[in-house]
């Protein structure tokens, strides 16, 4: 399904905050949105939110035959799923630009820096090889996908235990998880990557970009670190033309942010072993909050009242003199009230019932200009209610029998030929 | 390859080159008569083929058309020869949409596509021999092609793909420098601006030392431009002249 374009409007708001130095959900320019990380009930499964963006990744390992040129070497392999499930956007089965750019820098992020000791996963040399699956899936997509994988990819990664193998000569056993404990894989470091994107032709920068500030952007850097500040990748997107101060600053930048997130890593790995140990739930269940309202409670939001009065007293010095009251009710007309003055007709409609009135003839022409009178003073005077285009509305003048009987007569003549006519007029 | 050295104490490399030298870059325009705009590029023994066809109307999808601009219709693709090992799948694979992808994104910043709105510029490149610095070398050969078919740009596109070894960079690696464990920059410039159209790093690399590294790739490029221009200034010699 192709996706919604952004109007007009929306992106110039947009980009107007961001000249402004504001984000649409009032974060500083190089915040990052909330991040929590959470395991689930396999060793291996992770999940990581970065504001609404949802993503899962999930390690498997296989035996299997290594490459000829590298023997002694085990295989990684890491996929992304991009799938409607995420954004409409995203197509079932197709591999998208997207899909391949995101697959590429994940493979280049981990793959080359060698987080991983692949020497470890020998088995046999030559002949059997563990193969580390990583799979990434798309569960929500409100921008800055890259980065919300590579959290996901490394934490699994890091939580993950294969399963132990003994090699005796010829034979090669691989024990069960019942019998005996898995081992975790062998990580030198963790690269994180940190996105950039770029506005107004490089004049402003945003980290971590939300859904909407990604449509709107002209490009995107990428900078993958580990927490010992050394660059595992960078990756430029985009049409834009960057100068060389402006990578550097943002490297700068990615090393601060990579150790926050090292940080909140290690943290949930510790969390996850500690309530494993102590048996408590675990899983993906257990991480969606429950979000029940059990109770509602409004702080108390403090006010500024040391100058009240004084400001109190300069907005009414300054303000203007309240408008004049309207007259008191005028009289024109027994029995009818008039209060304020009314409104001239601005539908143009008075015009063509001049018209109208003119062509239908000529013994209804002073009729007419009575009409007429009567017509706008009617108008000023008596609010009519109904609406209704069926109903022909006679307005009666007590005090003036003649014209009163005129009037209805002309009402009458008039209504009969053209009463479609007329009674658009009415208001 | 753990036993080659990289970088010898005398400061030379495998092939003899020292640190900040380029590989010998030779190249000729307007190779083919069909193409709106060919070249065909050699940087020591990476040979590169380009053809640049357009601007012409969008062919399939019409809803692809952009109002305002051209669009750049990149196809990257390596000859199954190209390689030591017979190559299976030269194209379709991750690696070469990437590099499609990556070729579509440095040129959409250097050509001037305002000038023409609802049209298609395609830019076929073909890698004949691959030994190392691929991407520059498509690069390179791809703006030779682009000038050749008379396409306005900004500026010359320059590439180049340096490494850092022993605390030295190494400008315009080869394909065993890449493949030992080298941590490589690609990096493409518009020379006379200084701005970088991609960038784009593997392996491990200090933070300290992206800055030097950095600079090494702008000043290789800006050889490479100079070259650039002499051969397109001497290819438009030599058209002149069989004129009169």
């Amino acid at each position: 399904m192709k996706e919604t374009p952004l109007s007009a409007c929306e992106r110039d708001f947009i980009l107007k905050a961001i000249e402004e130095k504001k984000r649409l959900d009032g974060r500083q320019t190089y915040d990052y949105r909330k991040i929590k990380i959470s395991f689930g009930t396999d060793y291996g499964c992770c999940f990581v939110d970065l504001g609404q963006t949802r993503v899962m990744a999930q390690v498997s390992c296989e035996l299997i035959a290594p490459k000829e040129s590298r023997p002694n070497e085990g295989i990684m392999f890491f996929n992304i799923e991009l799938s409607p499930l995420a954004s409409p956007a995203f197509e079932q089965g197709r591999q998208s630009e997207l899909s391949v750019k995101l697959n590429r820098q994940l493979e280049r992020c981990l793959r080359n820096s060698k987080c991983i000791d692949t020497e470890s996963l020998c088995v046999v040399s030559g002949e059997k090889v563990w193969q580390i699956r990583v799979d990434v899936h798309m569960l929500n997509n409100d921008g800055n996908l890259m980065d919300a994988s590579s959290i996901a990819a490394i934490a699994a990664l890091c939580h993950f235990r294969r399963p132990d193998v003994a090699v005796q000569g010829e034979e090669v056993t691989v024990y069960s998880p019942e019998e005996r404990d898995p081992i975790p894989l062998s990580i030198y470091h963790m690269p994180i990557s940190v996105s950039f994107s770029f506005f107004q032709q490089g004049t402003y920068l945003l980290v971590d970009p939300c859904e909407r500030e990604e449509r709107v952007m002209d490009g995107l850097l990428m900078i993958a670190m580990n927490k010992h500040r050394e660059i595992c990748s960078i990756q430029s997107s985009g049409g834009i033309m960057l100068l060389k101060e402006q990578v550097m600053r943002c490297s700068k930048i990615a090393s601060v942010k990579v150790s926050e997130i090292t940080e909140l890593i290690s943290k949930a790995l510790m969390n996850d072993k500690t309530a494993r140990k102590a048996g408590g739930r675990c899983g993906f269940a257990e991480s969606m909050p429950q979000e029940r309202i059990t109770a509602l409670k409004v702080d108390e939001t403090p006010v500024e009242t040391a100058d009240v009065t004084e400001k109190a007293s300069t907005i009414i010095k300054e303000a203007e003199a309240p408008p004049p009251t309207a007259p008191s009710p005028v009289v024109p007309v027994p029995g009818v009230g008039q209060v304020g003055l009314g409104l001239q007709n601005t539908w143009g409609v008075e015009e063509e019932e001049e018209l109208e009135e003119f062509s239908s003839g000529d013994d209804v022409e002073e009729v007419t200009k009575m009409e007429e009178d009567e017509r706008k003073s009617t108008k000023d005077d008596v609010v009519e209610i109904s609406d209704s285009e069926e109903e022909e509305v006679v307005i009666l003048q007590p005090e003036k029998p003649q014209k009163a009987e005129n009037v209805k007569s002309s009402f009458h003549q008039k209504g009969a030929p053209s009463s479609k006519k007329k009674t658009k007029q009415k208001p | 390859m753990a036993g080659l050295e990289l970088l010898s104490d005398q400061g030379y490399r495998l092939d003899g080159r020292k640190a900040t030298e380029l590989r010998k870059v030779q190249a000729r325009m307007g190779v083919f008569a069909q193409a709106d705009g060919s070249a065909y590029l050699e940087q020591g023994n990476t040979k590169a083929l380009a053809v640049v066809y357009g601007p012409h109307e969008i062919r399939g999808a019409r809803s692809r058309a952009l109002h305002d601009r051209a669009i750049i219709n990149c196809q990257y693709s390596m000859a199954t020869f190209s390689t030591a090992e017979r190559k299976r799948r030269p194209h379709g694979d991750r690696k070469s949409t990437e590099m499609s992808l990556h070729l579509k994104q440095t040129f959409e910043a250097a050509v001037l596509t305002q000038l023409y709105p609802r049209s298609q510029i395609d830019i076929y490149v073909k890698i004949l021999q691959s030994d190392g610095g691929n991407y520059s070398v498509c690069v390179n050969a791809a703006t030779l092609a682009v000038i050749d078919a008379g396409i306005p740009m900004r500026d010359y596109v320059c590439a180049c793909t340096v490494g850092f070894v022993d605390e030295t960079s190494l400008a315009d690696l080869c394909y065993a420098e890449e493949s030992g464990g080298v941590s490589s920059l690609a990096l493409s410039l518009l020379p006379r601006g200084g701005q970088i159209a991609l960038v784009q790093m593997d392996a491990r690399l200090h933070q300290d030392h992206l800055d030097t590294l950095i600079e090494a790739a702008m000043t290789a490029c800006k050889g490479v431009s100079k070259v650039l221009d002499q051969v397109v200034r001497q290819h438009l010699q030599e058209g002149s002249t069989l004129r009169e």
